[in-house]
């Protein structure tokens, strides 16, 4: 188990394309009524340290990618394709025992409801305790005091005894606080987050993005931050990745994705949601319509359908075509670059409030 | 917890009483005469009034239900001798104490119950754990497909046939009978292998695929997810966090069958010619036989009363959410 | 027929109507009994759900109620709607007290007080058609409108913005916000005068959430209905309500007009919660930064509320006083009319950042204080 120890892997020079890098992942799930490809075509680069914003609503596939990730989807119902390489390693083809010692030792998760993902069985202590045994291969006794430290270090009171304690007992901002500590139990490299603070109240969930940013400065992690929420990602990352029906639709920075989005999925977006100081007399323009099925997905641009602008495009590229999505900065939107600002700045940013 | 065991069993006293005056007062609405069925054909009217007064019969209603209830605490006296707590009355029918008659049945009834549960406890749950382990694979398929088909025999079915090939068509076994397992072990062993097989074959079935889909269930759980996420091998996470949640609903269904098997299989006893604890409850109500009755009612109802705490204890020692609320 | 069943008259309609409030709430209480003990089972407590709330909504208006987990504002809106009967205190819908009144003595009012729920999926009868969904209330009610019911729920479809075709389907067949439109257009069947909506967008998507909003909004504004608006996102409030109530365990901290709330608010935990809303900002030189605050920990128990101010043990600027004495909801100096905080050692009416960020989280403040020294 020493091998696994982060201080002698000799910290090798992420390549170009990043400590994790995705391309072209594929999954699909198949179903009674056919095959459902609930991520398609999707590549992305996360950087050491950094933080990626992964937004969409159900069923744009955000989550599906990161199980996908970390091979903790069915494989009787799923076929994944691609590449998913971690610090040079190739995911998808790894062995069931290779990626058991990756799970919660390099990459870990954080997931959305920590009274479900917790297990009533067991007390918090002894689950925080359970990856730092198996990947360190630390005793018992060891364990339970690396277990005692880390939930003290993500601010439960009187960590010792409540470690001693089940889920059921601790309120839900400690559950998530408790949840925050197993993974981070072993110092992994990467950490994937999905929806971590959508089921806390909005004081508790201040905090607890506020800790992992805190923790994430600390510890070095990179994070993989999936959610649906604007307002929690612009807090949140250093890059973001806008998806839609299975495929990323926009990616750039931060400051660029929100101050000068480029998709109309985005724009769709931003204008659904009133801010705290949103001008009161704009009313919201909704995106028309409903998310499509992927069982019958829209051929071309999967968005044409509630889209505002397909018309500006010209000619039918927005329902033959697929439009490409760059690796930096870019959008996937057949619209032209110039075309892209000039809306944002003239229809879009003034209902913005 | 213990607050919990006395407030039941407290309770279950209770209810064991009601249960009681439940059936006395609707056994005696009923229009029937035990007395002159016991006397016969050519009964005599002073015949008839010795065994009223026999029988008790010409105390007042409340007074017969409270002699009767008392005696199982105190025993009671009766003319043909002394019946020592618990009584459960005399048999109108037989003239024979109602207690030693159960006693005389139970071990045969106690015999099958615990032989089937045993076994399909072992092979059901453990078959479809497994099915369920190796979701999807010929295991999983060859396990579902046979507890369907099991699932749908009946044992008046399955026993006529069973016995026809073991017993009278190869001669390899002889007829089922129970022997007590303080005389012949072997015997025991032997005479009541096919009933309890036949009984917990159709068992098996049910608990396979009740085992499968509350353990399916149970693996698409988040902790269980998170486990995983954690590096947790899948038989680790299969034995320590999944396996545990999917008791619960087996330990309700166990506890359900077991007691309800306790109070008498009429239908196991019926297909094998044995005498347990079903078929004296059949006796008691063709015999509109009182004390039998209530005997073999009270007695299978404390099972289930009993059988219902421990179930309860059972699922606060799974889960401690439940333990420590 | 009693005459109990008929409710206290009420008085001249017409006359007044401009001052009266549609509802009135006064000193509401309701406290859920917890049950336990030994031998005998017998209440030991009580959770104290909503504990002395006063709050009125005038005709036409939409008033929001906003608050974490645990601070009653469901169970307000259950009270108003008289799904749950009070404890104590009062509710008066057009100067009729219905705090008590029974199911009978409801019947004529029920058709002016309706709820949307939260969860389009649980909320509508999975084995009836659409049709038959939002025409039940009408038929309970007895109610023949011009034109046949049929005619009526094809034109309330119209009015959500669902397909009148889809009279004849079943809710499985509609996606969570056509749900949701679905269960506006049953609360709108009767022609109600307030609607209690709780949380009526929150289990929506974002896309989804504009329109359902964008639906209710409509409703507000066309019919004149009004609305107690109950939910967790206090931006979505804000657009939605004129005056705005902050719960905090089962009471009402602050209560005033929207501007007052968002803009100037009075009351440490409001402060907290507007610092904890996350948003995106468009643009940096924009809006000046706006303060910090991190409370620790969660809301404690609302069986053992802390004693006088509720808020006491989370609050920053807690004294003795507020253990000993509950602040009173009043108009601070300086408020607007109508602008009431019950707060003993109030803060200044603004949401700028402070000059040091307030951050109670014994966590965060830990690491904080070592990356400060740490170069």
């Amino acid at each position: 188990m020493t091998t696994l120890t982060k201080a002698e892997g000799a910290p090798a020079p992420a390549g170009p394309d990043g400590f994790l890098s995705v391309r072209d992942l594929q999954v699909t799930f198949s179903t009674e009524d056919g095959p459902v490809k609930a991520v398609d075509g999707l590549s992305f680069d996360l950087h050491r340290g950094k933080t990626l914003g992964i937004v969409g609503e159900s069923g744009s596939g955000k989550s599906v990618t990161n199980l996908t990730v970390l091979g903790l989807h069915d494989p009787l119902f799923t076929t994944v394709d691609g590449e998913i390489v971690l610090d040079g390693k190739e995911l998808i083809t790894a062995t069931e025992k290779e990626m058991e010692r990756l799970r919660g030792n390099r990459v870990a998760m954080i997931f959305q409801d920590p009274l479900t993902a917790l297990s009533p069985f067991y007390t918090i202590g002894r689950q925080i305790a359970e990856p730092y045994m198996k990947h360190t291969g630390a005793s018992k006794k060891a364990a339970r005091e690396r277990a005692v430290e880390m939930l003290a270090k993500v601010g439960i009171p009187n960590p010792r005894e409540r470690a001693q304690d089940y889920p059921h007992q601790f309120s839900g901002g400690m559950r998530q606080r408790a949840m925050i500590a197993m993974a981070l139990v072993c110092d992994p490299d990467l950490v994937i987050a999905d929806e971590p603070t959508t089921a806390l109240d909005v004081t508790v969930q201040a905090q607890i993005l506020d800790l992992l940013k805190d923790l994430q400065r600390e510890f070095g992690t990179a994070i993989v931050f999936i959610t649906h929420d604007l307002g929690v990602i612009a807090d949140m990352a250093d890059d973001i990745m806008v998806m839609y029906a299975g495929r990323a639709v926009e990616r750039g920075t931060v400051d660029q994705v929100l101050r000068s989005p480029q998709h109309p999925y985005t724009w769709g977006l931003l204008n659904s949601m009133p801010r705290l100081d949103s001008d009161l007399g704009t009313p919201l323009s909704p995106i028309p319509g409903t998310p499509p099925s992927l069982l019958t997905p829209p051929s071309g641009c999967r968005f044409h359908p509630r889209c505002a602008f397909r018309d500006r495009v010209g000619g039918d590229r927005c329902v033959t075509e697929r439009p490409p999505l760059g690796p930096d900065r870019s959008s996937a939107c057949h619209l032209g670059t110039e075309q892209k600002r000039t809306i944002f700045v003239e229809e879009i940013r003034p209902r913005l409030g | 917890m213990l607050q919990f065991i006395i407030r039941r069993t407290v309770g279950a006293f209770v209810t064991l009483f009601l249960i009681g005056a439940a059936t006395f007062f609707l056994f005696v609405a009923a229009p029937s005469d035990y007395a002159s069925l016991a006397c016969g054909k050519d009964c005599s009217p002073q015949r008839l009034a010795d065994i009223r007064e026999a029988l008790g019969l010409n105390l007042p209603l409340a007074q017969q239900f409270w002699d009767f209830m008392s005696g199982i605490v105190t025993g009671r006296d009766y003319p043909t001798g002394h019946c020592s707590a618990p009584c459960l009355g005399v048999s109108f029918y037989s003239g024979d104490m109602v207690w030693s008659t159960i006693m005389d049945r139970f071990p045969l009834t106690l015999t099958l119950t615990a032989g089937g549960a045993i076994v399909f406890l072992v092979v059901g749950v453990g078959a479809g754990m497994i099915a369920a382990y190796r979701r999807g694979t010929l295991v999983d398929k060859v396990a579902t497909g046979a507890s369907m088909v099991l699932s749908s025999f009946q044992i008046y079915f399955l026993g006529p046939v069973v016995l026809t090939i073991l017993v009278y068509g190869t001669g390899l076994m002889e007829d089922p009978k129970y022997v007590p397992v303080t005389e012949d072990p072997v015997g025991w062993f032997v005479g009541m292998s096919i009933p309890v097989c036949v009984m917990a074959t159709i068992f098996t079935a049910q608990y396979t695929r009740m085992a499968r889909s509350s353990m399916i269930e149970q693996l698409a759980e988040d902790h269980v997810r998170t486990a995983r996420a954690k590096g947790m091998s899948r038989k680790y996470v299969f034995l320590r966090y999944a396996w545990r949640g999917s008791l619960i609903p087996i330990v309700t269904v166990l506890g359900i069958d077991v007691s309800s098997m306790l109070g008498g299989a009429v239908v196991t006893e019926l297909t094998f010619s044995l005498q347990g604890i079903g078929r004296l409850a059949v006796d008691g109500a063709v015999n509109k036989d009182l004390p039998l009755t209530m005997g073999v009612m009270l007695f299978g109802a404390f099972f289930i009363l009993l059988i219902n705490i421990l179930t309860d204890v059972t699922y606060a020692w799974i889960d401690p959410r439940i333990r420590l609320s | 027929m009693k005459e109990d069943l008929v409710l206290p008259a009420t008085r001249e309609a017409g006359a007044g109507t401009a001052q009266e409030p549609l509802l009135t709430v006064s000193g509401l209480v309701k406290h859920f009994p917890v049950k336990g003990g030994f031998p005998i089972k017998r209440t030991v407590g009580a959770v104290q759900a909503v504990d002395g709330l006063d709050l009125t909504v005038q005709a036409g208006e939409s008033f929001g109620l906003v608050g974490e987990s645990g601070c009653g504002k469901s169970t307000t809106g259950r009270l108003i709607t008289r799904l749950l009967e009070p404890t104590a205190g009062t509710i008066t819908y057009r100067g009729r007290d219905i705090s008590h009144a029974t199911r009978k003595q409801l019947a004529p009012i029920r058709s002016e007080i309706q709820m949307i729920f939260q969860d389009p999926y649980s909320s509508l009868n999975p084995r009836q058609t659409v049709g038959k969904i939002i025409s039940s209330p009408m038929e309970i009610n007895g109610i023949d409108p011009a034109g046949g019911r049929e005619a009526r729920v094809r034109e309330l479809l119209e009015i959500v913005g669902l397909n009148p075709e889809h009279y004849n389907r079943f809710p499985h067949e509609f996606s969570g916000g056509q749900r949701q439109r679905i269960g506006v257009a049953r609360a709108l069947a009767l022609e109600p005068k307030l609607i209690v909506a709780d949380e009526p967008v929150s289990a929506l998507d974002v896309s989804i959430q504009a329109q359902v909003v964008n639906l209710l909004q409509k409703v507000q504004n066309e019919l004149g209905i009004a609305f107690v608006f109950i939910a967790h996102d206090l931006a979505i409030v804000r657009h939605f309500s004129q005056r705005v109530a902050v719960m905090y365990l089962g009471k009402i901290i602050e209560v005033g007009d929207r501007d007052s709330i968002y803009a100037r608010p009075r009351h440490p935990y409001t402060h907290a919660l507007l610092s904890a809303v996350p948003e995106v900002t468009l643009a940096e030189e924009e809006a000046p930064q706006r303060e910090r605050i991190r409370l620790a920990g969660d809301v404690p128990s609302p069986i053992s509320p802390p004693s006088g101010c509720r808020f006491r043990t989370r609050c920053w600027k807690a004294q003795d006083k507020c253990a000993a004495e509950e602040p009173p909801l009043i108009q601070l100096s300086g408020n607007r009319a109508g602008h009431l905080t019950a707060c003993h050692f109030p803060e200044e009416p603004s949401t700028e950042a402070r000059d040091e960020d307030i951050v109670l989280d014994p966590a965060l403040a830990a690491l904080e204080e070592g990356k400060t020294e740490a170069p």
